[in-house]
């Protein structure tokens, strides 16, 4: 079957009870999956801007400590007032930014981008389902991720600011702290959750009820796969931090003591609280969700680099059933190796072998996937798009990402890194130069089957060398810091910090305080980066080149076998699937794929 | 555009769509109670011992409540079956019960708290500690607002000693009616969550079940009545909507199961 | 739900309800009598918070398997719920035993 285009309109004749809806209807309050995935998309990708920005506001203040900022610093004095008096940053406002960059990148900008918006858009069609299982759940699901989205931003203009403990919020710093920050960010933290888990529960319910005739569960792409674990992971990982949340709220509010011990003294003095709390409790629901919560924003990454991997080398994924049992595994396992984040916290030694252990193994499962990915680029006649070239790249920075991790998961060498830089780097390298390549080449991959019309080719060429070379400037020297002793969350970038330690031999030498600014002006170097990206996509919703075909990258999988961009309901005529997802060069077929619904 | 198997069943899983979403959900559910009866057990074992207080539910109200769940849970799968049996009236008194019973736990739930919200804890600057009744019944009263409103004294009834229960009795304290000037005391405090650690818990736990009380009710109501026009036009989607939140509502009731001699009897 | 479509086989589970019905109402009374004798040593009440959560989890498995249908649900729903209940098994288990060597260091403070 050669890829035609379909006709909408003529499509629409054939459906009467559709009728034309309002504006309101049709793109704010939609309930079809493409709209809600495009509004997921927009939304995150705007929170990752936001996210990104208050980054390069403290980058400043690590380079060049207690000066005044550039450019912004007079606005920020305006909006924020004293926490950003002449221009300089406090180390209250360094708080506040570095807490809700880490709460905004994490659960504003990747996790949605990721889940919501391409598990959104891609899911039902991949599978040939009209929409997702239920429809007015994902648009409830959405507006929950605005709410909780909007309480976030109010917070930074509530006296005090927002949250400042971290994105780990740990008790009993979070709750000591008397400012209202670590308030908002709790209510808002319960609506994205409850936003998750309505995500969750629709996806797995679509990928479950929803695929079409023929397309059994061997036969599913493997990013539908990996965004089913991650669904799954979400669904039962996110609730003891709902619980968690609820509790420190409780304890924020009420004052009740669920996390405060007894005996507990601040400032001195006793604080006024009936005690006999556990803060380790807190940290240990935290990290059940905040360890999977790293391959939920690692699964839908491997998912995409897989779909644009088997198109461009031409040739079906390598062990495509290894791919799928390794994500299985790594949903598996990822729930039982939580305290490996928390060594320092003086557990015994049998429980951190334990954890030690299921750390080491849960490599393995993310080995394989990698290593599958290597060997289907093997003897491909690879065509280097931009897609490619960014899910290219998402191999070996997700690969240095991954072994870093390693001595992280040893504890005895955790016992050294714990808290550096080092660790900066480590997950840096996963979720940035690895997570948002990926999420970059979905959207270079994609794009046309939404709008019609294709990426510019040469501005995503520049957008991907510039960044691979400013995300390796920023986070290669990191690892130095780290590994040379230095901690993160210090607001001046550790600069008293190596002054105090002078002649002791353990001080932060020059070489290692000058990187700071190295990596600064790299970070702003990778905002530059970002215009060519920017430009790119709005500029070609409207002028890129329009795509000849439905299926511009003559891929196999279920998306492409629809009208551009599809309609209400997705797929023309009744859809059935008779064929694994990458079947490339078959051998006696006159092209060189073969879509999962020809015969 | 329709989506498939929101009424029928899917051959190869044997679930219909919401049948699925409900499960899917009680799964996430289960781990939010689960992760908060964990923090229960942890906080129960870490605390020192001999300090974790007994008996300060009012026992002969929990079981009332018990009996009020098990009955709403019985009268749900009753009127489910009365639909399938397509005795659509039977149904509508079922569900009725099930809607008043709920009613009835949280009227029931209310007083408790309020028991709570009016009782008290003093300790005095001498180092007498109490537990009480202000006299006129005042709910969160505490030493602040005392101060505030001018109270230089204020008339307080000591608890009855309890034989069993020695944690929270009063013993070597008078237990006549008494006058404390409010310059003697040191702390007041309602037996709110922030009084101890087991109350903290048992306020977040029932809270949050009543939340899902008041939440499953609302929604069996609405199936019940305002959106029952769907048993006439689509009756097999409609006993399926019946089915699912009376899934959850079952769910509702084995939370209490648990929390009941959690909370109240151990 | 099984195949009780037709309405026999929903009468028929009718009569079941109510046994069960009677079954939890008997278990609740009986949990709050256990509750006022006292089991095993002086000083330890496990036996009586085993005995509790045992009445506790058989009227569980009353509601939830023939209430809610489960003894005769689909290997979906099950894999869903096995899943589930390794992974909150998971939670409590490694928390509590990864407290254990640290518990909570006990001041005996005067507090305000």
């Amino acid at each position: 079957m050669q890829p035609k285009t379909h006709d909408t309109k003529h499509h629409d004749a054939h459906a009467p009870d559709h009728h034309e809806l309002g504006f309101w209807q049709k793109y704010v309050f939609s309930t079809d999956h493409k709209v809600i995935g495009v509004q997921y998309g927009v939304t995150a990708l705007i929170f990752m801007f936001f996210g990104f920005l208050l980054m390069m506001a403290m980058r400043w203040q690590i380079a060049y400590p207690g000066q005044p900022m550039p450019l912004v610093g007079g606005l920020l004095e305006s909006i924020l007032g004293d926490v950003a008096s002449g221009g300089v940053m406090s180390s209250d406002l360094y708080n506040a930014f570095g807490a809700m960059h880490g709460t905004v990148m994490v659960f504003l900008a990747i996790v949605p981008l990721a889940f919501g918006a391409f598990g959104n858009l891609i899911i039902p069609l991949q599978i040939g389902a009209p929409d997702m299982a239920f429809p007015r759940l994902n648009m409830v699901s959405y507006q929950s991720y605005v709410v909780g989205g909007v309480i976030m931003m109010v917070s930074f203009f509530i006296p005090g600011g927002a949250a400042q403990a971290g994105w780990t919020s740990y008790s009993p710093l979070a709750t000591l702290i008397p400012t209202d920050g670590q308030t908002y960010w709790l209510i808002g933290m319960i609506f994205l959750i409850t936003s998750s888990l309505l995500g969750s529960v629709n996806v797995l319910a679509t990928i479950i009820q929803l695929r079409a005739p023929g397309m059994n569960w061997m036969r599913l792409p493997f990013f539908v796969w990996a965004q089913f674990v991650t669904a799954f992971l979400l669904l039962l990982a996110f609730p003891p931090l709902e619980a968690a949340g609820v509790m420190q709220l409780m304890d924020k509010v009420f004052h009740t003591s669920f996390f405060l011990p007894t005996g507990l003294a601040v400032g001195g003095e006793f604080a006024d609280i009936s005690g006999g709390g556990s803060p380790l409790l807190w940290q240990h629901l935290f990290w059940f969700l905040g360890h999977p919560e790293v391959y939920v924003l690692i699964l839908p990454a491997l998912g995409i680099v897989c779909e644009i991997l088997a198109n461009n080398t031409r040739k079906p994924i390598w062990g495509y059933k290894s791919l799928v049992y390794s994500a299985l595994l790594i949903g598996f396992l990822s729930f039982i190796v939580w305290a490996h984040h928390m060594y320092l916290t003086g557990m015994g030694s049998k429980i951190s072998t334990f954890f030690q252990t299921t750390t080491m193994i849960i490599s393995i499962p993310s080995v394989i996937i990698l290593t599958c990915y290597f060997i289907t680029l093997w003897g491909g006649s690879i065509r280097f798009n931009t897609p490619m070239l960014f899910a290219l790249a998402f191999l070996p920075m997700f690969g240095i990402g991954g072994l870093t991790g390693l001595p992280l998961g040893f504890n005895f060498s955790d016992l050294h890194l714990h808290d550096s830089y080092y660790v900066i780097a480590h997950f840096h390298y996963v979720v940035a130069p690895g997570t948002i390549f990926a999420l970059f080449a979905g959207i270079y991959y994609w794009f046309p089957k939404m709008t019609g019309r294709m990426m510019s080719e040469g501005l995503g060429k520049i957008h991907f060398w510039l960044s691979l070379l400013f995300m390796n400037l920023i986070f290669q020297p990191m690892f130095m810091q780290g590994m040379a002793g230095m901690s993160r969350r210090m607001a001046d970038g550790g600069a008293n910090y190596s002054q105090a330690v002078v002649g002791e031999g353990a001080t932060l030498t020059d070489t290692i305080m000058h990187l700071n600014t190295t990596i600064s002006w790299a970070a702003w170097g990778l905002a530059l980066a970002q215009i060519p990206f920017i430009w790119n996509f709005f500029w070609s919703i409207r002028s890129g080149k329009k795509i000849e075909s439905d299926n511009p990258w003559n891929a196999t999988t279920l998306e492409w076998q629809t009208p551009t961009p599809p309609p209400h309901g997705n797929f023309v005529g009744p859809i059935e699937v008779h064929r694994g997802p990458y079947e490339y060069s078959v051998p006696g077929r006159s092209t060189d794929f073969t879509p999962q619904n020809e015969k | 555009m329709e989506i498939p198997y929101t009424a029928k069943i899917r051959p190869d899983t044997g679930l219909y769509n919401a049948k699925l979403g409900i499960w899917l959900f009680l799964a996430s559910e289960i781990m939010l109670f689960g992760a908060l009866f964990s923090s229960y057990i942890l906080l129960r074992v870490g605390a020192e011992p001999g300090t974790w207080p007994q008996g300060l539910l009012n026992v002969p109200l929990g079981t009332f409540n018990t009996l009020v769940l098990i009955c709403s849970s019985v009268t749900v799968v009753l009127g489910w079956a009365a639909l399938k049996m397509n005795q659509f009236n039977k149904y509508r008194i079922y569900q009725g019960i099930t809607i008043l019973c709920a009613l009835i736990f949280m009227v029931v739930k209310s007083f408790e708290y309020h028991d709570k919200f009016v009782h008290y804890f003093v300790r005095l600057n001498d180092g007498t500690e109490m537990n009480g009744h202000i006299e006129g019944n005042p709910m969160f009263m505490t030493l602040a607002k005392l101060k505030q409103q001018n109270k230089a004294e204020f008339v307080f009834h000591p608890d009855a000693p309890k034989a069993d229960h020695k944690e929270e009795g009063n013993a070597g304290v008078a237990h006549a009616t008494m006058t404390i000037q409010t310059a003697d005391v040191r702390k007041l405090e309602s037996w709110g969550p922030w009084h101890n650690t087991f109350l903290a818990i048992y306020f977040t736990l029932t809270a949050l079940h009543a939340l899902h009380v008041i939440g499953g009710a609302l929604v069996i109501f609405m199936i019940w009545g305002p959106l029952a026009g769907m048993w006439k036009t689509d009756p097999e989607r409609y006993t399926n909507r019946v089915e699912v939140s009376g899934l959850f509502w079952h769910f509702v009731d084995l939370v209490w199961i648990f929390l009941f001699p959690v909370l109240y009897l151990l | 739900m099984s195949d009780a479509h037709d309405a026999q086989a929903v009468k028929a589970a009718v009569r079941k309800y109510l046994i069960i019905f009677g079954a939890l109402i008997v278990g609740t009374i009986v949990t709050v009598l256990v509750s006022f004798v006292h089991f095993g040593e002086e000083g330890s009440n496990t036996i009586n918070i085993l005995v509790a959560l045992a009445i506790a989890s058989v009227k569980a498995f009353l509601v939830a398997g023939y209430f809610m249908h489960l003894i005769s649900e689909r290997k979906m729903i099950y894999g869903i719920l096995l899943a589930t209940v390794f992974f909150f098994a998971g939670l409590m288990y490694l928390t509590v035993w990864s407290m254990e060597p640290v518990n909570l260091v006990h001041i005996k403070a005067d507090v305000p």
